[in-house]
């Protein structure tokens, strides 16, 4: 029991879920798009202002578990004021970490670390995955707001 | 609260059971999904196997007489078990999802002649359906032409007879209801539903599935043209079920699987079609999976249609008045007293995490949609966590369920 407290429901995990960062909707955003869960329902808007190949702001809205929330909230702090290769660069090994082909120490991730105990629950991974898949999908997209941005 | 069945000594006989999930013993609560199977099922398939296995009819060898003979025993005691008298038939499908998509495709695609439903008819199906009971009657709507009418439930998630007369008319050809809806534990009144849309003139379509753990339907006593139910939920195999009704109303199914067996003759252009239950049978059934089944009716009685009954049902009391004395947790369907199901949603907490968390606990929840999204959507709860009772469950489950649900609030919140 406190085996699963402690890999998946850590205290940071807990803290965000409880109080996401960056959550509501963005003004002037240049690039958006939605992650759906269609097995819980659940949905992540994640909004993006990029400006010279920077993500100048971010924000996210929906609903979700604990670990989407946290997860997306980690997110938002981890990307912002970033490049947007960062950003892919740092999606690529948090997927990684989180699908067995990379160690959690070898991945620099930061706070994101904690979140690294997903990995051993396969039917959560998608949960903590599915902000990131939004963001990856906001970045590859056109925005729908302005189009002043040239695909990453 | 004492155990109406004696669920330990139930339990030993299914071995599924018998396990520890992380490092506690399991509390198998998720039977709406599947139930397990006891020991005289997994035998019986099993002696199946081994002494008669061969595809049935036509084979003039011995097997293949012991294994056609196997497989329609195995359909007159699942025919027996449903009540059914002189007039009813029972065709074996995979389970309910298939036997669902038989008929609503059967009603509207022409097959050799015209499809019963045609532009301007209306089918009323219910909002408590699985999507197993939205989804094929959505395209079969859209195939003929047919108007989809939804029968709503009120905030509370029950169904309303006034509600349904108001939608009955002249038109009305099919009427699909659930006999217990899987995402909320609601019971509806299905006998006097189902009996409301006969009498207009509809057919009628009764997805029995989570009925058949506990409360078995009787097809004799009923306004049923159609009967879909799945084994893996009465304590039998997954992989075979079965569509049980009335003949004239069989007959009137185009077969949806077409192919060997289900045919009188056939020429260089066009098939005849055999008589029922052939007809509607197409290929080599899974005649284990029937066996089991009929194994699995046979366990059902030897224990006890009522007991089986009022345990799973006293289960379900136990557990939602427990979780509803829990701060912020509401029980769908707190009203429900004929269900083995209690679903719920939990202020701050989601379905997700609460499932994971009772896991650890080694108790096996389901958590989501339950295939119900317009359902749930409609109720305005999301997704929930549902827990469900058989007969091998207990008391102490229960117990153990309202407190691991209390702990995971805990770390959640």
């Amino acid at each position: 029991m406190n085996d699963v407290a402690d890999d998946l429901y850590q205290e940071v995990v807990l803290e965000h879920k409880r109080a996401p960062r960056h959550f509501g909707q963005l003004a002037e955003a240049t690039h958006e798009a939605q992650g759906r869960n269609p097995q819980c329902g659940d949905q992540v808007r994640v909004q993006l202002r990029v400006h010279d190949g920077k993500v100048e702001d971010i924000g996210f809205s929906g609903q979700g578990c604990a670990i989407c929330i946290a997860s997306t909230s980690l997110m938002t702090e981890a990307v912002l004021g970033r490049e947007t290769g960062t950003a892919c660069a740092l999606q690529q090994r948090f997927r990684d970490v989180l699908t067995g082909q990379v160690d959690p120490e070898e991945a620099s991730l930061g706070k994101l670390v904690s979140l690294a105990g997903v990995r051993r629950y396969p039917s959560r991974i998608k949960c903590a995955l599915l902000g990131w898949h939004a963001l990856m999908h906001a970045l590859q997209q056109q925005g729908e707001a302005t189009t002043e941005e040239p695909k990453p | 609260m004492g155990d109406m069945l004696k669920p330990a000594a139930l339990a030993g006989r299914f071995p599924g059971l018998a396990q520890r999930v992380h490092d506690a013993p399991l509390a198998y609560l998720d039977n709406a999904a599947s139930t397990h199977m006891p020991r005289e099922v997994i035998d019986a398939m099993q002696a199946y196997e081994e002494r008669s296995r061969a595809n049935i009819h036509r084979g003039v060898h011995t097997l293949s007489q012991r294994s056609t003979d196997a497989f329609e025993q195995a359909r007159a005691r699942l025919k027996t078990f449903l009540g059914a008298d002189a007039s009813h038939e029972l065709v074996f499908t995979s389970g309910t999802t298939e036997s669902l998509n038989l008929v609503a495709h059967g009603l509207s695609d022409g097959g050799l002649g015209e499809a019963l439903l045609r532009p301007g008819d209306e089918i009323v199906v219910s909002l408590l359906e699985h999507h197993a009971n939205l989804v094929p009657w959505q395209l079969a709507a859209r195939r003929s032409g047919a108007r989809l009418l939804l029968l709503r439930p009120d905030a509370q998630g029950r169904l309303h007879a006034a509600d349904l007369a108001r939608l009955l008319g002249p038109r009305t050809r099919v009427f699909a209801l659930t006999a217990g809806a899987n995402a909320t534990g609601e019971r509806p009144p299905y006998e006097e539903l189902l009996a409301l849309a006969a009498e207009a003139g509809a057919l009628t379509v009764l997805d029995a599935a989570q009925a058949m753990s506990h409360e078995i339907p009787v097809l004799a006593q009923l306004s049923c043209d159609f009967l879909a139910f799945s084994g893996h939920k009465m304590y039998g195999p997954m992989g075979i079920g079965g569509l049980a009704g009335r003949r004239a109303a069989l007959e009137r199914l185009t077969p949806l699987r077409l192919g060997g067996d289900m045919v009188e003759s056939v020429s260089e252009t066009a098939p005849v079609f055999a008589g029922l239950p052939a007809r509607l049978e197409g290929g080599t059934p899974n005649v284990a999976g029937a066996v089991g089944l009929a194994a699995a009716a046979d366990f059902v009685d030897a224990v006890g249609r009522e007991r089986i009954d009022a345990h799973v049902r006293s289960l379900r009391a136990h557990a939602a008045a427990g979780l509803s004395a829990l701060d912020g947790i509401t029980v769908l369907s707190p009203h429900a007293e004929r269900s083995a199901i209690v679903s719920f949603v939990a202020r701050d907490a989601h379905p997700h995490d609460l499932g994971t968390l009772l896991d650890a606990h080694g108790i096996a929840v389901r958590t989501g949609h339950h295939c119900a999204q317009p359902l749930l959507d409609a109720l305005g709860t999301g997704p929930t966590t549902r827990a469900s009772f058989a007969v091998y469950n207990s008391h102490e489950e229960a117990e153990r369920l309202v407190d691991a649900v209390a702990s995971a609030l805990e770390i959640l919140r």
